[in-house]
């Protein structure tokens, strides 16, 4: 019973040991770090504060971006790296949308949000094919999206930074009037149930996964693997969008250059910390969330250590390469024949 | 007979998509001179092309090899910022340009050593060692300096000045006078790596042997070739070509920023593909790599020759052209093994 438990969640052995390592060193280091205080914002609010909100307020981008990056790893063997070009285009065509609007209602939020979802959803498409279709490798066929992406947001702005200034923004990206729990952190919530529906009450888990442990036999069995792979990308796109107006909320403007940067690489670390394969196959998005959160909380505890901000990366470098080693495929299998040795000479004993 | 043989024998697909490229690069370089003349009718225009490039030429190479042998190394960028950045310090502190060559080696190969040992020995992705790689050698580039640096160096001055005379690919200027065709050190240090990396692939036992861990790394190991130490030695060069490069770069530049060679990496994968090397892995030449790096400087200078002066042109066409490139090369290959197929058939027919 316990042996079978281990085995169904022993993916999720790395990214948990990875946080819980975190963790016991900020207790370490300073037992008060994940103390949460209600206080008052500017605005008047009642507020959770602390470092653990933090945390789980600043990875929300990274966490709904790392969801659909799963998927497409799971599907194709590939990962997109187009997603921070995508969401910058995405966040851009809110902006812009909102900006030729008038005034800023829930309901203009609302248009700008299923507008700029759409556009995600076509580029991510435009992807897909070039993936599916044209059977290119996923890197390969995202770098022409990298390439290029930011300059169409730039263009779609005109080559203007535009400012949002609305009430509503910014409860968008930061506390809704009432609920003292940031507003991205709520939209990771129900991303997160969405999908958790979407794999309870369809296929679309199971046949992301054969494709990916086997097209061939996939296409036998009757799935459609061109259709499965488009899909993912496009469940991708409608995740930069989310992240791109999470992000353009934030700060209620919208900057093509720096909003979402490098994220893309932050997003594929996600997927791998969390134990997925990035050749494809079997997947777990609960591994790659925790991955997402993992990144942040050594982000925000690096800052908190007062690493100078240009530097962190350096740290931030290091520890990755511990935990890749620590969850390697020699390393585990190491690990795996001592344990077999141990139990081997247990049972001998008890013989 | 032999010679005959030689000639019905199909062209592999390295060579193909190679040639494809060089004769798009060719038509394209064409007609950007009828159409606009100008600079483009000069030599002058290559070299510069050659000298704003070098470093990133030397980087594409170098991808070129890891992707040959079925990898990738996005930590080359960062590489290059680290080793130029490093080099203006030690420069600066009084140090002579021989152990400023020596440090961009020694950066470069304990980049290679580190990164090479964990994809090849534990088995980890490359994708996510070399980006720690990079996020590490971007991070170490600020800590060993916040502020840009200039070289004060008088013999590195004069090193970055010196430039190669070509008179007889010069122009006569307007007054007269015959102004010959200017190249950087630079330039022939990339150039003289292209050469000698395309014999090292083509020729040596070493070379031979990246393809076939790229091509099929199950094959090359029956074959009894020691592909871990394989895939470390194609991850040692790439990263020696990175400090290599940052070199080159500094003899550029000549001075040292933290966001020096940002997107070199992208940069030279893309121009490694539109050479015609798979991502996959055992198809590539580092020839067509390099008219890759040229095909995308050409495209850049056609955008702003032809008066599209818009920031975001250059990388909205750089992409376009990055696409066309790849769908040809899908499309091609994708016929190409039709084609074969359909041959095989036939002959197990008869």
């Amino acid at each position: 019973m316990k042996r079978n438990f281990l085995s169904r969640y022993s993916q999720l052995l790395v990214p948990l040991v990875a946080v819980l390592l975190i963790v016991v060193f900020n207790l370490i280091r300073d037992p008060g770090f994940f103390s949460i205080e209600v206080t008052q914002n500017n605005t008047g609010n009642t507020v959770l504060s602390g470092n653990l909100i933090s945390i789980l307020n600043g990875a929300s981008e990274l966490a709904v971006l790392a969801m659909g990056m799963t998927l497409v790893t799971a599907a194709c063997g590939g990962q997109d790296i187009s997603v921070g070009a995508l969401a910058a285009i995405a966040g851009s065509v809110f902006v812009k949308v909102l900006k030729s609007g008038g005034e800023i209602t829930g309901l203009s939020i609302l248009l700008a949000f299923l507008a700029c979802c759409a556009v995600a959803v076509i580029f991510g498409a435009f992807n897909g094919t070039l993936v599916a279709v044209f059977r290119i490798q996923p890197m390969i066929a995202t770098l022409v999206l990298y390439t290029c992406g930011r300059s169409v947001a730039y263009w779609i702005n005109g080559g203007a930074t535009p400012t949002l200034t609305s009430p509503l923004i910014t409860a968008l990206g930061g506390f809704i009037p009432g609920i003292p729990v940031p507003t991205p952190i709520l939209l990771v919530i129900v991303t997160g149930i969405l999908f958790a529906l979407t794999f309870r009450f369809t296929s679309l888990g199971i046949y992301t996964q054969s494709v990916g442990v086997n097209q061939r036999a996939a296409r036998l069995n009757g799935i459609n693997t061109v259709g499965i792979k488009l899909l993912t990308f496009m469940i991708l796109g409608a995740c930069c969008a989310i992240s791109g107006v999470m992000a353009v909320s934030r700060l209620s403007l919208i900057n093509h250059e720096t909003i979402l940067l490098e994220i893309e690489m932050d997003a594929i670390l996600a997927v791998a910390i969390g134990g997925n394969a990035l050749g494809g196959g079997k997947f777990r998005m609960s591994g790659s969330i925790i991955g997402a959160y993992a990144i942040q909380a050594l982000t925000t505890t690096l800052y908190a250590m007062k690493v100078p901000s240009t530097a962190i990366k350096a740290y931030k470098a290091l520890v990755i390469i511990l935990i890749v080693v620590i969850g390697s495929p020699v390393v585990k299998q190491a690990f795996g024949r001592l344990t077999a040795r141990w139990r081997a000479g247990k049972g001998g004993v008890q013989a | 007979m032999s010679r005959d043989k030689r000639i019905r024998e199909p062209m592999s697909d390295t060579h193909l998509l190679m040639t494809i490229t060089i004769c798009i690069f060719f038509c394209m370089y064409f007609l950007a001179m009828a159409v606009w003349g100008g600079g483009f009718l000069r030599w002058q225009q290559v070299f510069d092309m050659l000298n704003n490039n070098a470093a990133l030429i030397i980087v594409a190479c170098s991808l070129t090899i890891v992707m040959i042998g079925g990898g990738i190394d996005i930590s080359v960028g960062g590489v290059i910022a680290l080793v130029a950045m490093s080099c203006v310090v030690h420069l600066n502190q009084g140090g002579s340009i021989f152990t400023a060559a020596l440090l961009s080696l020694g950066i470069g190969l304990a980049f290679g050593l580190v990164q090479g040992y964990l994809v090849a020995y534990l088995e980890i992705q490359p994708f996510i060692i070399t980006l720690a790689g990079m996020f590490f050698a971007r991070g170490m580039t600020t800590i060993v300096s916040l502020e840009p640096q200039k070289v004060a160096h008088e013999g590195f001055k004069t090193l970055m000045n010196t430039k190669v005379e070509i008179p007889w690919l010069g122009y006569t200027a307007k007054n007269g006078n015959l102004i010959p065709a200017r190249m950087e050190i630079g330039v022939v240090v990339a150039l003289l790596i292209v050469v000698l990396v395309y014999f090292m692939l083509r020729k040596t036992r070493m070379g031979r042997n990246f393809y076939a861990l790229g091509g099929n790394s199950q094959s090359a190991l029956m074959l009894g070739i020691n592909i871990r130490r394989t895939r470390m030695i194609t991850h040692l060069l790439s990263s020696i070509l990175a400090g290599i490069a940052g070199f080159v770069f500094l003899m550029h530049t000549g001075a040292g920023n933290a966001t020096n060679a940002a997107g070199a990496e992208m940069n030279a994968i893309a121009s490694s593909i539109i050479g015609g090397t798979l991502l996959s892995g055992g198809v590539g030449n580092v020839i067509g790599t390099f008219f890759g790096v040229m095909t995308l400087t050409t495209i850049k200078s056609i955008v702003t020759v032809s008066g599209l002066r818009d920031p975001w042109w250059q990388s909205i066409t750089t992409g376009a052209m990055l696409c066309f490139f790849i769908l040809l090369q899908s499309v091609v290959l994708s016929r190409r093994s039709r084609g074969k197929n359909r041959k095989n058939q036939r002959e197990a027919v008869k």
